[in-house]
C-alpha cells in the first residue's frame, strides 16, 4: 500500500541506475541514517555502545570485506581475521612511528598494507579453488598469528607482546567517549558501504560475480582470472584491514595477537552465511545477529529464571551457531538478506491480495 | 618444464632440511632419531584424522571440516563412558553413537544439500563442527579427561647398541602406530574385498553412474560417515590417551587439512604419507630450525610448528595442486 513504485517513471538513464531507485526506499534510508546520526547518540547508553553497537559497526565493516571475496567472487577464506590483524598492527606502527600522520591517512595506509598481504596470500587462488583455497587462507591465519606474537618489531618491543593505543585525535577532535566513537565509526562505515555498493555493480563487481558463477566460462568471455581474483583479495583485505585497525583502536584499545585468531575468522564467515552471501545488506544483518546472539543468550535465560553457566552458554552458543549455519544453507542459502527482500516484495501489495 | 621437477626440487629441499642437522653436527644421531620418531608418531595421529577426511571426500565429494570435531566428540564419549564401564564397552558404545551421528548428518545435512556446490557443503560441515563441539561439551562436560588404555607410561629404550645413549620411545606411540597400520589394512580389505566396499568405490568414481546401476547413494553416505566416525574414535582414543581429552584436540586436528593437501584428497596412502611428512617436517623444523631463527631475528620464542604444516601445504599447492597421489582434474565449461 505504501511501498509501491507505480507512478515513479524514470526518464533518464541516471535515474534508472541510481542506488535506490524507489522513492520510498530513498526516504527510508535517509530516515535511518538521520536517526542513526542524530537520535542514537542521545538515546543509547554507554554500555550499549561499547558492547553492542560499536562492535556491530566494525564487524559489519569486516563482514562487507569478506562478503566481497566470498559472496561476490566465490573464493572462500577462513583466515580473514589475519588481514584484520595486519591492518591493526600496521595502524599501530604507523601511529607509533609516524605520529604526525592524520588518522584517516593511517586507516587508508593500514588498509593498503592488509590489501598487499591479502593479495600475496591470494596468489594460490589462481591455481587452486574452493576447498584447497580454504587451506591456503588457513596458512595466512596461522602464519599471521605467529608473526605478530613472535617478531618483536611489530609490537614495538612491548614486553608482554600486547600493544595499547591512545584515543584517536582527528583535526583536534579527540574521539574517546563511546558515543563519539560511534559517530566516527558510523561515518566511516557509511562511506565505505556506498563505495562497496558501487564497486559490486561496476565492471569489477561483474567480473567477480562472473568468476564466482563459473570461472572457466568467465575466462572464456574475456575476464582475466588473475585480475578478478587478485582484485577481490585486495579489496576484501583492504576492507578487513581498515576494520582491523578500527577494531584495535576503537573497540579493544589494547590487544594481543590472539584478538585476531581463527575464531574471529569463523565469526566473520558465519556473519555472511547467516546474513546473506553476495549482499551488502546481508553483512549488516549477519553482523547484528552474531553480535546480538551471545548477549541474548546471556540475558534471556536469566530473565526467565534459569541462568546458564558461562561454559554452558558458550556451548549453547556453539550449538545454535552450528545449527543455524546448516539451517540457513538448507532453507535459505541467501540468508537474512533474502528474507528481507521477500518481505519487501510482499509489502508492495500489502494489504491487498493482488 | 617437466611436471615432476618442482616436486623433485621441493622434496630435495625437504630431505636436505631433514639431514642438515646431522651433517652440520647440530644434533647427535641418537637425538636426531628421537626427534624423527617423535615426528613420525605425531604424523601417525595426523594421518588418522586425515584418513577420515579422505574417506568422506572419496565417497561423497564433501570436504569434511568436521572430522576434527568428530575426533573430539568420539574421544569425549569414550573418556566419559569409560568412567562407568570397561574401556572396550565404552569404545563399542562410542561406535554406536558415531553411527547414529552418521544417520543424523546424512538425513539433516547431506540429503537436503545434495547437488549443491562444494563450498556450500564445506560451510555446512563448518556448521556441523560448531554444533558437535558445543553438543559434545554440553553432554560430556568440558574439562580435561583421561583415557587409560592400560599401556605403561614409562618410555622404552631401543637401539642402545647402535647409538650412544640409545633412543627413547613411548609405548603408547608404538601402540598408535600398530593401530594405524591395522586400521589402514582393515580399510583396504574392506574397500577391495566386500560388496559394500566395491559400491563405495563406484560412488567415488561417478555418483550418477553408481546411482543408475542401483547403488543407494544415501545408504552409502551413512556407511562412509560411520566408517569415518569409527576412524575418528581410533584417532580420538589414541590422541586422548596420549595428551588427555580436551578441546585443543579439535584444533590440532585442523592439521589434517594440510596433510590431505599434501597427500591428495582421494588417496588413502596419500593421507598416511602426507601425515608422516608433515609430522616429521614440523618436529624437525621446531627442534632444529627454530633456535637459529630465534637467534638470527631476535624472535620472542619458537612455535613455528603452528604454521609450518600450512605453509608447506601452500607451497605444495603452488607446484602440484592435486597432491602427491591425487587425481589430476580437468575443468570443462
Amino acid at each position: 500500500m505504501f511501498f509501491r513504485e507505480n507512478g515513479q517513471f524514470k526518464s533518464t538513464y541516471r535515474a534508472d541506475m541510481q542506488l535506490l531507485p524507489i522513492v520510498q526506499d530513498r526516504y527510508f534510508m535517509l530516515a535511518i541514517v538521520a536517526l542513526a546520526f542524530v537520535a542514537v547518540p542521545y538515546l543509547a547508553s554507554d554500555y550499549l555502545f561499547l558492547s553492542i553497537i560499536n562492535p556491530f559497526l566494525i564487524l559489519t565493516f569486516a563482514a562487507i570485506g569478506l562478503n566481497l571475496l566470498v559472496g561476490y567472487c566465490g573464493q572462500i577464506s577462513i583466515g580473514h581475521a589475519a588481514f584484520m590483524a595486519w591492518g591493526a598492527y600496521a595502524a599501530y606502527n604507523l601511529v607509533q612511528r609516524v605520529p604526525m600522520l592524520n588518522f584517516l591517512v593511517v586507516l587508508v595506509l593500514a588498509g593498503l598494507v592488509a590489501a598487499l598481504v591479502g593479495m600475496f596470500f591470494g596468489i594460490p587462488s589462481l591455481r587452486i579453488k574452493g576447498l584447497y583455497l580454504a587451506v591456503a587462507t588457513l596458512a595466512a591465519q596461522f602464519f599471521t598469528d605467529w608473526i605478530f606474537a613472535r617478531v618483536k618489531w611489530f609490537t614495538n618491543y612491548a614486553h608482554s607482546g600486547s600493544v595499547s593505543t591512545a584515543p584517536v585525535n582527528l583535526f583536534g577532535w579527540t574521539i574517546d567517549s563511546p558515543s563519539e566513537k560511534y559517530v566516527f565509526l558510523l561515518g566511516v562505515l557509511i562511506v565505505f558501504t556506498v563505495i562497496a555498493r558501487n564497486l559490486v555493480r561496476g565492471h569489477l563487481g561483474r567480473a567477480w560475480m562472473a568468476t564466482r558463477d563459473m570461472d572457466v566460462a568467465a575466462e572464456v568471455i574475456g575476464i582475466r582470472p588473475v585480475y578478478a581474483k587478485l582484485t577481490a583479495f585486495g579489496v576484501s583485505s583492504f576492507y578487513c584491514g581498515i576494520a582491523g585497525a578500527l577494531w584495535g583502536f576503537f573497540h579493544l584499545g589494547s590487544w594481543e595477537p590472539l584478538a585476531f585468531d581463527l575464531n574471529l575468522s569463523f565469526s566473520l564467515l558465519f556473519m555472511i552465511i547467516i546474513g546473506g552471501m553476495g549482499s551488502i545488506l546481508g553483512s549488516y544483518l549477519g553482523a547484528a545477529f552474531i553480535v546480538a546472539l551471545p548477549i541474548a543468550l546471556n540475558q534471556i535465560p536469566e530473565k526467565m529464571g534459569v541462568p546458564l553457566s558461562t561454559a554452558m552458554a558458550t556451548n549453547v552458543e556453539f550449538m545454535i551457531f552450528g545449527s543455524l549455519i546448516v539451517l540457513f544453507l538448507v532453507l535459505e542459502p541467501h540468508g537474512l538478506a533474502r528474507l528481507w527482500a521477500i518481505g519487501k516484495e510482499k509489502l508492495r501489495l500489502w494489504p491487498f491480495p493482488h | 618444464m617437466p611436471r615432476y621437477l618442482p616436486i623433485a626440487v621441493l622434496g630435495g629441499l625437504l630431505a636436505a632440511g631433514l639431514v642438515a642437522p646431522l651433517v652440520t653436527g647440530q644434533a647427535v644421531p641418537g637425538f636426531w632419531v628421537e626427534v624423527l620418531i617423535g615426528g613420525l608418531m605425531a604424523g601417525v595421529l595426523y594421518s588418522l584424522v586425515a584418513l577420515g577426511f579422505v574417506l568422506i571426500f572419496k565417497a561423497s565429494g564433501v570436504f569434511n571440516f568436521a572430522q576434527g570435531a568428530m575426533v573430539l566428540f568420539a574421544a569425549l564419549a569414550v573418556a566419559r563412558l569409560a568412567e562407568k564401564m570397561p574401556v572396550w564397552a565404552a569404545v563399542l558404545a562410542a561406535v554406536a553413537i558415531m553411527i547414529v551421528l552418521a544417520f543424523v548428518v546424512e538425513r539433516v545435512v547431506l540429503r537436503p544439500l545434495v547437488n549443491q556446490d562444494a563450498v556450500a557443503l564445506l560451510m555446512a560441515t563448518l556448521g556441523i563442527t560448531f554444533f558437535l563441539n558445543g553438543f559434545g561439551q554440553s553432554v560430556w562436560g568440558s574439562d580435561i579427561y583421561e583415557i587409560n588404555l592400560g599401556i605403561p607410561r614409562e618410555p622404552m629404550m631401543v637401539l642402545d647398541k647402535v647409538f650412544e645413549g640409545g633412543v627413547l620411545v613411548n609405548r603408547d606411540d608404538i601402540a598408535a602406530a600398530i593401530a594405524a597400520v591395522l586400521l589402514v589394512g582393515g580399510l583396504a580389505v574392506f574397500f577391495r574385498r566386500t560388496a559394500t566396499g566395491r559400491a563405495l568405490r563406484a560412488v567415488a568414481d561417478d555418483h550418477q553412474a553408481a546411482q543408475s546401476i542401483g547403488i543407494p547413494l544415501n545408504r552409502i553416505w551413512v556407511i562412509v560417515w560411520s566408517v569415518a566416525g569409527i576412524v575418528a574414535i581410533v584417532g580420538g582414543v589414541i590422541w586422548g590417551g596420549k595428551l588427555g581429552v580436551q578441546f585443543s584436540i579439535a584444533n590440532v586436528a585442523l592439521k589434517a587439512l594440510p596433510v590431505v593437501i599434501l597427500g591428495g584428497f582421494e588417496s588413502i596412502p596419500g593421507a598416511i604419507v602426507g601425515g608422516l611428512i608433515i609430522g616429521v617436517g614440523e618436529k624437525m623444523a621446531e627442534v632444529f630450525l627454530a633456535p637459529p631463527l630465534i637467534k638470527e631475528f631476535d624472535l620472542a620464542g619458537g612455535g613455528i610448528e603452528n604454521w609450518f604444516a600450512y605453509v608447506l601445504a601452500l607451497l605444495f599447492l603452488l607446484v602440484r595442486p592435486e597432491g602427491l597421489f591425487g587425481e589430476r582434474r580437468i575443468d570443462r565449461v
